[in-house]
């Protein structure tokens, strides 16, 4: 099964230009966050003579109203909203899987109580409890992890319990059972690797939206507070200064959106890859 | 029959947990909520007495009964910083959102039905390819930037349409009202667009390969005819779903665009009680929304079987 698909995957993408420039503006955006400590220029050093000064040869991305310059700026938010993204997304999948794993090996009452509760949480406003809950929290790049992982595991709950009901009447599965082992084991080294591509694509959309979210909430003022930058808090500060260098709004927002549009892009290229059933491209 | 009790009944349970989880939230939150109501030289005794009143002193599953039997008699309560009734606030609110996301849900589903049966008619050629990175565009671009950038290039740039609230200042022609909706509106129906297609495509691009089309095509039926008359009623499925999903929208509204562009709507009316930790608002404005997700899918579900007959939940 793995060598199938580790031989599909550099055909998919071969073939499909747009899908290798996703994945190469991913690699440089992980690559510019990781290594942003090489860029010489110190993010959080006020310099206010040289304050709201267009891209030049010596900012490239210009200063913000502070006199920082922007390009370090980009680089350590990018770094801190890629971050976010990825805690949360892990967070988001570990519950899901677990959730839904449980939920459809087990099933049952089970099954009833957990879907349930998946239930009630989908019928809550998550932007708004979100923004109520970061509220509450004392502010900073944790508590938005959290946040957003606990409130964005569900549809991935869903998906596995789904995959999971599926997984567990292959035989080799109904072979342990019979065999005596225990429903843990089996789950973890038989029913997740099967469900494992599902998940991938579930993540890589997870991931997207986290960024969205985390870019959201800092927006807002909630989650990551001066002096540290993230792109959304960065696009907060922007604002006011629209008229006079709009620059400052748009750099955050199309890092943003270059990150987010690569990793949705990503996600529906793996799922093409991985689900060739889907008649849909 | 029968289902749709079931239905009903699992959907009232629903509420009932989340009304929990709503009341648990509030309660959870850091700070005293006597504070608003005292000053710092009033005796221990009086803060007390206050308290008493505001019967914050039962026990929780009592405060939790006292609010839950307020709501059912409509009594939100007061806000805790302008001290007026939390239901006029919100009935104050909803037209102005109702407004927004209204029209724009209506002009969303509009063009995203056509643009997304022609994207599955069309599969993979040009029209689609453009159609398709559009609603890439679309669910990944974060509105509140679309929206700075809009309101960088048409407010600020070339001075056309206004960035801010409902009306302007002194005129309150039907007019002035369109200019104020169409940055707003354009926002929310980009993102609402790009989400939607997706749907409709990928059902259109199943129903394309199904046996009617076939036979319609045999009976000489344009393609034309076939994809907005045949294929479009079986569409409606998953249009619904989304329909539904996007009733909550309605009232909680969009609430990052209401904020940016001052829309006087229940999305900017969450916002701010957030802010000033207007903890009644909070409630309500959540309990609200939740009941509309809540209700939103039990529509959607029930109304599967009027479309769909094949679909035994009636």
């Amino acid at each position: 099964m793995k060598e199938l698909f580790l031989k599909k995957l550099p055909l998919a993408f071969k073939g499909n230009k747009m899908a290798l420039g996703a994945v190469i503006v991913i690699i440089l955006l992980v690559l510019a966050s990781v290594f942003a400590f090489l860029y010489p220029v110190n993010p959080n050093k006020i310099n206010v003579m040289q304050r709201l000064s267009t891209p030049s040869l010596s900012h490239p991305f210009g200063t913000d109203d502070m006199g920082r310059d922007y390009l370090a700026r980009s680089l350590y938010g990018g770094r801190v909203s890629l971050l976010v993204g990825f805690l949360a997304m892990i967070l988001s999948t570990i519950i899901g899987i677990a959730v839904g794993t449980v939920s459809g090996y087990f099933g049952g009452i089970i099954d009833t109580v957990l879907m349930r509760i998946v239930d009630v949480l989908m019928s809550l406003p998550t932007f708004l409890i979100m923004v109520v809950m970061s509220a509450y929290l004392k502010s900073g790049v944790e508590s938005v992890i959290i946040i957003i992982g606990l409130l964005t595991w569900m549809s991935i709950a869903r998906i596995v319990r789904a995959e999971t009901i599926s997984a567990k009447e292959r035989e080799f599965v109904i072979y342990s059972k019979v065999s005596g082992e225990r429903p843990w084991k089996i789950m973890l080294v038989h029913i997740i690797p099967i469900i494992m591509p599902t998940i991938i694509v579930s993540a890589t959309i997870n991931i997207a939206s986290a960024i969205l979210m985390e870019s959201s909430l800092s927006f807002f003022g909630m989650g990551v507070k001066p002096p540290n930058a993230s792109w959304g808090s960065m696009l907060n500060n922007a604002q006011g200064y629209i008229t006079e260098a709009p620059y400052l709004a748009i750099i955050p927002g199309l890092l943003i959106f270059l990150t987010v549009i690569s990793f949705n892009f990503s996600g529906d290229v793996l799922r093409g890859v991985f689900e060739p059933n889907t008649k849909t491209d | 029959m029968t289902r749709v009790i079931k239905r009903i009944v699992q959907s009232i349970f629903i509420i009932f947990i989340v009304s929990i989880v709503c009341f648990g939230l509030t309660k959870l939150a850091p700070g005293d909520p006597v504070l608003t109501y005292i000053q710092p030289n009033m005796s221990e005794n009086y803060i007390n007495q206050i308290r008493e009143s505001l019967g914050l002193n039962k026990p929780i599953y009592i405060q939790y009964f006292i609010w839950l039997k307020g709501i059912l008699a409509g009594n939100f309560g007061h806000s805790l910083i302008n001290n007026r009734l939390v239901l006029t606030q919100v009935i104050e609110r909803l037209p102005a959102t109702m407004l927004l996301m209204g029209t724009s849900l209506v002009i969303s589903t509009i063009i995203a039905i056509p643009l997304g049966l022609l994207s599955a008619e069309y599969k993979n050629k040009f029209l689609d390819k453009i159609i398709g990175f559009l609603s890439y565009v679309g669910i990944s671009i974060p509105t509140f930037w679309l929206a700075i950038v809009l309101i960088y290039m048409f407010s600020v740039n070339l001075r056309i349409l206004p960035s801010i609230g409902m009306h302007s200042v002194g005129d309150n022609t039907f007019l002035d009202l369109l200019k104020h909706m169409i940055l707003p509106c354009t926002v929310i129906i980009f993102s609402n667009v790009a989400v939607y297609i997706r749907y409709i495509r990928s059902s259109a691009i199943t129903e394309l390969t199904s046996d009617y089309v076939m036979v319609q095509t045999a009976y000489g039926a344009s393609r034309f005819v076939i994809l907005f008359q045949h294929v479009l009623k079986n569409v409606m499925l998953p249009i619904i779903t989304i329909l539904g999903m996007s009733l909550q929208n309605l009232v909680s509204g969009a609430i990052i665009t209401e904020t940016i562009f001052g829309w006087p709507g229940m999305g900017q009316l969450a916002i701010n009680s957030v802010m000033t930790f207007d903890y009644p608002l909070i409630m309500a404005i959540t309990m609200f929304t939740a009941l509309l997700i809540i209700i939103g899918n039990l529509a959607a579900d029930l109304l599967y079987s009027v479309v769909d007959p094949r679909i035994k939940i009636l």
